[in-house]
């Protein structure tokens, strides 16, 4: 438009003037009006291809067959189709038995990736890596053990998942509202934090000798006399590097005195038999799998 | 007599206001309830000791509501684009949900604050404002109704605090755009009915022997919106002292109606409405006629009776029907044309005066307005495909989209439009200082250029990141790290806010200065073209 040169002689106005605006007798540009025309063919066309005018009973169906149900349904079926002899075998399969790098195997990892991707990555973090109260997957610590069985069990099941009657279940009392004393507490404390190598330079070694005492009688049925945890009752290893809720002071003095009682959904029935072999065996590879 | 009959009036409303207030069965509810009691009351004490004074009759244009309103838009604009910039940090950042506020100034519930404040709050408040001065202008007539415009624009504002402050407390319908609850409806429809009436009876005692575009588009929008506010709002209240109501519609009738209604809160309210205010100040600031009359009465009616079937473009790939699905891409590609109709009028009326980009601020603001209105109205059609529509919905390439619109054209000519009508209606000569004006062009300019090139990134890439899948289908990305993708595109958009915000604050300060040191105008000027009564 500013290419144009500048008139000389403005063109008619319509000779109306409204609080001194006036308007030029201007014709409709021809670009805009063609534009408009085109648009409005292709509008016609496209109504008579696709599904498009209500009438009494239903609409019309459009000429070239097409509904976006039918073309989700068809990409689906396509996978599918391509993937049914896999997924069958999957569904089956003894997951010790794969071999890795064969096609079943490569089929599980992708499918388990992506449906943990979908389901489990909210708690667990997209790269497995965890988070405060959710186990770190990557690893080779365990809370109710890392083989291939363990961990699809854990799945299909959960953890003290209220709508599975064959979760895994146990729980750690809350030590503060009857059975210990808080001094009690700050001598557990200080001694379990002398077992695990991050936590054993902050410990209160004054108090780890009593607390020595207070762990044998309380915790060591559970966490075994040397504190290396017992995963039949996912009670975990305490002289790892690795704490689930965290390692400082407070932090384990209040899993002490409140217990700690993480949930897992179950996912049988949610996800199918493929998917949680999948995913199992996804979260098998990551790198602690046993 | 009217005195006595306001009292009675007032104190009615103050009385039953406190016994709900005392019923009410939630905060929200007692809060408004109060809320009334208090505006009530005061206006009672008001009344009564204005009985009997001598009542002026004043003639000429009525210009106090829009003294007022100019204020307001202002400031409700500083409100929006503030708890904009906020929750677009929030969203960067999510430790600003903080745990204190949290039910209060959590993300979900300052979002509608958000749209709400800058959409009808700001806007809102702009297009009263305008269309009272430009319906005055361009008829030669004082506005029809006595006070009752006083009432539209006082009652519109009472709307604004009863939304904003439901939104905190949790009353909300839950529908996009349309999320006040059913009282704050009722009292929306009483004042806009008494909008419609003010308007119209302007336009009625007109002057002039023809009505003026700007009034076409400002009158299709006053009653447009009506109809859609009614429809989209049916709904049974379950308690009278109760916020909470059940809606009318329900599935994707539901979802029909709500976006019938938001997608012509587009097209009505910042299309129409914001077309009405291009056709009178573009004209105006450059001095010189609108381009074509022609066009302008085809794009309109093209505009108008285009519009109000492209709603079901959002909904593509829901449960609503094909057909339905279809018949709203096709009308909103028809629609491409007419919307540009009104960009060709505004950009074409500065030929002739192209020159003027060059030494006024305002025009400038003004030209980028229509050509941000140009590419939004442009990429509008554009994502109606159904094709686009797959990888562009539910992605922030909508939310940059709607802020190019909003910031850009409904954002630039409100400015525009401010410095406009300040300097006249303060009777000043001229702006307190072009150069801030230019300031606040050049931030809001880059602050809208980050905001919408951030948000076309981010949106493109999460739409990639949510399809793409393996060779044998399986998803590849989970939505955690689609948004974890997002982070450095949400922090560049947080600061076209920061930059938007503080181009609105010159302005602000701009404005003010304008109205306390601004050398005042020579007598003539405006009051040569008052109405004769």
């Amino acid at each position: 438009m500013s290419k144009k040169p500048v008139e000389k002689k403005d063109p008619d106005t319509t000779g109306h003037e409204w609080d001194g605006i006036q308007e030029f007798n201007n014709p409709l540009p021809r670009w805009w009006v063609w534009v408009f025309y085109l648009t409005i063919v292709w509008g016609i066309w496209y109504t008579i291809a696709y599904p498009a005018w209500p009438l009494i009973k239903g609409a019309t169906a459009g000429y070239l067959g097409y509904s976006t149900r039918a073309e989700v349904a068809e990409e689906i079926d396509r996978f599918k189709g391509m993937n049914s002899e896999l997924e069958a075998q999957l569904a089956s399969a003894d997951l010790t038995t794969l071999t890795p790098g064969s096609d079943l195997h490569n089929y599980a990892i992708q499918s388990g990736r992506a449906t943990f991707a979908t389901w489990c990555s909210q708690c667990h973090g997209s790269g497995a890596a965890g988070n405060v109260g959710y186990p770190n997957l990557l690893d080779n610590d365990w809370l109710w053990g890392g083989s291939l069985e363990d961990i699809q069990m854990t799945v299909a099941y959960g953890i003290r998942s209220e709508d599975n009657d064959d979760t895994r279940y146990s729980e750690m009392p809350a030590f503060g509202d009857d059975y210990l004393s808080d001094e009690e507490i700050a001598q557990v404390v200080a001694y379990t934090m002398s077992l695990s190598p991050v936590t054993k330079d902050a410990a209160d070694m004054s108090l780890v000798a009593d607390g020595a005492v207070v762990f044998e009688d309380n915790c060591s049925s559970c966490h075994m006399e040397d504190g290396t945890g017992d995963r039949t009752q996912g009670a975990p290893n305490l002289t790892d590097a690795i704490w689930l809720f965290g390692e400082d002071k407070d932090t384990i003095a209040g899993i002490v005195s409140e217990g700690p009682y993480g949930v897992m959904p179950a996912w049988s029935g949610k996800l199918t038999d493929s998917q949680i072999n999948a995913v199992s065996a996804y979260i098998h590879q990551l790198g602690g799998g046993e | 007599m009217w005195d006595y009959l306001k009292l009675v009036i007032f104190a009615l409303i103050t009385v039953l206001a406190a016994i709900a207030a005392s019923y009410a069965r939630d905060v929200a509810y007692q809060v408004h309830a109060i809320l009334v009691v208090l505006i009530a009351a005061g206006l009672f004490v008001y009344t009564l000791r204005g009985v009997g004074g001598e009542k002026v009759v004043e003639t000429g244009y009525m210009d106090g509501p829009i003294r007022v309103g100019a204020a307001l838009t202002a400031f409700w604009g500083v409100v929006g684009f503030l708890v904009g910039t906020f929750i677009a940090f929030q969203l960067a950042f999510p430790e600003l949900n903080f745990a204190w506020a949290e039910g209060y100034l959590n993300f979900g519930r300052l979002r509608p604050l958000h749209t709400s404040a800058v959409i009808f709050a700001f806007g809102g408040t702009a297009l009263i404002t305008s269309s009272f001065y430009v319906v005055q202008r361009t008829s030669g007539a004082r506005l029809w109704g006595g006070n009752l415009a006083w009432f539209v624009f006082w009652g519109y504002q009472i709307v604004i605090l009863l939304a904003a402050t439901g939104y905190l407390l949790g009353a909300t319908h839950g529908k996009e755009y349309a999320e006040p609850e059913w009282y704050t409806d009722l009292w929306l429809t009483i004042v806009w009915v008494a909008y419609l009436l003010v308007f119209l009876g302007t336009l009625m005692k007109r002057k002039e022997p023809h009505i003026y575009v700007a009034n076409w588009f400002f009158l299709s929008f006053i009653i447009t919106v009506a109809m859609l506010h009614v429809v989209n709002n049916l709904a049974v209240p379950v308690s009278i002292f109760g916020s909470k109501s059940v809606q009318l519609f329900a599935g994707v009738q539901d979802a029909m109606t709500q976006w019938w209604y938001g997608h012509n809160a587009v097209g009505f309210f910042l299309t129409a409405g914001f077309l009405g205010m291009m056709y009178y100040f573009v004209p105006k600031q450059a001095e010189r006629p609108v381009f074509s009359y022609k066009l302008s009465i085809i794009h309109f009616w093209a505009l108008i009776f285009l519009y109000i079937w492209a709603g079901p473009h959002h909904l593509h790939y829901t449960a609503l029907p094909d057909w339905a699905s279809t018949l709203g891409m096709v009308f909103s590609i028809v629609l491409w044309m007419p919307s540009w109709g009104g960009m060709i009028n505004g950009l074409m009326t500065l030929s002739g005066a192209w020159d003027k980009l060059r030494t006024d601020p305002v025009i400038r603001m003004m030209v980028v307005s229509i050509g941000f209105y140009g590419m939004s109205t442009f990429e509008g059609p554009m994502m109606s495909i159904r094709a686009v529509n797959s990888l562009s919905h539910y992605t922030d390439w909508t939310i940059g989209h709607v802020h190019s619109g909003a910031l850009g054209w409904n954002g630039m000519i409100t400015f525009g439009m401010l410095y406009f009508l300040v300097p006249k209606l303060w009777n000043r000569a001229g702006l307190y200082s072009l150069k801030l004006v230019s300031w606040h062009f050049w931030l809001a300019t880059i602050g809208i250029v980050l905001y919408a090139a951030s948000m076309w990134v981010t949106g493109i890439m999460e739409g990639l990141m949510w399809r793409e899948v393996d060779a044998q289908g399986f998803l590849v990305n989970s939505f955690a790290d689609t948004v974890a993708a997002k982070f450095p595109m949400y922090v560049v958009r947080g600061l076209g806010g920061v930059l938007f915000l503080g181009g609105a604050l010159i302005m602000c300060y701009n404005l003010w200065m304008t109205v306390k040191r601004a050398p005042a105008a020579e007598a003539a000027g405006d009051a040569a073209a008052a109405p004769a009564e």
